[in-house]
């Protein structure tokens, strides 16, 4: 009931639960209170469709180019994340400093993430994994895409890995 | 038209790709209010297929099926920039990787990914498995524990300026460094 009282901004009891569970991770909410029909997600598979280009056409997703960030033997993925974090934050703090709104005129939110031990644990065997496979969540659905049938094992190996976390999740160090 | 294709076809740069990928974030703010993110997918994916009874996986996953959109997209994408805007040269790498690949039989730089490790023959050896298999199982395993990935984290986290994500981004580093510097020789040599 505690909790509930925190999310009173929403309507309805079923929402709060809801955002409650997604709050866990704060990269999981979704603010928009707006319903649309289902094509207008589609937008979104245009944004991804770029976003694909971009991954290979930049050799984001290949393995050797991850191989070499790890082993500093060149710039190009430090150059990557760098400049994508300078153009990220100063839209940021554009979005803040203008109060601007979303192209259905709600206010854009964003979500505090809470400290928890698991950024330690979880980060450092995500970046194993990152080493290994050389790629992230994102990459993966782009190494397919590319012509890496194989991947679609490590792929379905991540879903699992998914899962396994949230069979544990109460045991494990958080 | 052929000339933009020939220089669409070249390896993008840093400069142009980092800052597109940067983009993404306002872009995904302004279209629909959402935090950029990847490895969520992974997780919605489980609430939609085998949520089994587990609360953390107890959530109306269709109303984060824009992420789901998001990476068909993504996997679209690469089927166009392979196949359309193909690459026609090897792919470049550093000398001193070549060299280390070329101890352990590594020496095919035809596709993004060594073919000579993600086969589906090599899935049966140790070392093919262990990249694949188990990689993949850190990746949703880890990314999920860590709460994002380097997109939620590093991008998204960064960008708004996070605290818990910088932690996560310097362990993501830590992690990375560790197995490729020292778990991957062992490893690729098997």
């Amino acid at each position: 009931m505690q909790q509930q009282q925190t999310f009173a901004a929403h309507s309805t009891t079923e929402a709060d639960i809801d955002t409650d569970i997604r709050l866990l991770d704060s990269v999981c909410v979704n603010e928009s209170h707006l319903t649309h029909p289902w094509w207008h997600n589609l937008k979104y598979s245009l944004i991804g469709i770029a976003f694909g280009i971009v991954f290979v056409k930049a050799e984001i997703v290949s393995w050797f180019r991850i191989q070499e960030m790890f082993r500093l033997q060149s710039f190009h993925m430090y150059g990557v994340i760098g400049s994508a974090v300078v153009v990220g934050m100063l839209s940021v703090a554009l979005i803040k400093m203008f109060r601007l709104k979303t192209i259905y005129g709600e206010p854009i939110t964003l979500h505090p993430k809470t400290f928890n031990k698991g950024q330690i644990f979880g980060g450092l065997l995500f970046g194993i994994g990152w080493a290994f496979t050389g790629a992230c969540p994102g990459p993966l659905f782009a190494q397919i895409g590319a012509g890496a049938t194989v991947v679609l094992i490590t792929l379905l190996s991540a879903i699992a890995g998914t899962w396994v976390y949230g069979y544990l999740r109460d045991k494990l160090p958080h | 038209m052929q000339e933009l294709l020939m220089f669409l076809s070249q390896p993008w740069p840093w400069y142009v790709a980092g800052p597109l990928i940067g983009l993404t974030v306002p872009i995904l703010l302004f279209i629909g209010n959402k935090s950029f993110g990847i490895s969520s997918s992974l997780r919605h994916i489980c609430a939609a297929c085998m949520p089994a009874k587990l609360p953390f996986f107890n959530y109306d996953w269709k109303k984060e099926v824009w992420n789901l959109f998001f990476v068909a997209g993504i996997f679209v994408g690469a089927i166009i920039a392979t196949f359309l805007l193909s690459n026609p040269n090897p792919i470049t790498v550093a000398p001193a990787l070549q060299a280390e690949l070329a101890q352990y039989g590594i020496s095919n730089y035809t596709n993004l990914l060594p073919l000579d490790l993600f086969n589906w023959q090599s899935l049966l050896t140790l070392r093919g498995f262990i990249l694949t298999v188990v990689g993949g199982f850190l990746v949703g395993f880890g990314t999920r524990y860590a709460g994002g990935c380097t997109s939620g984290h590093a991008i998204m986290g960064l960008s708004t300026l996070q605290i818990p994500s910088l932690i996560a981004t310097i362990c993501f580093m830590v992690g990375g460094f560790i197995a490729a510097n020292f778990l991957l020789p062992f490893i690729l040599s098997f």
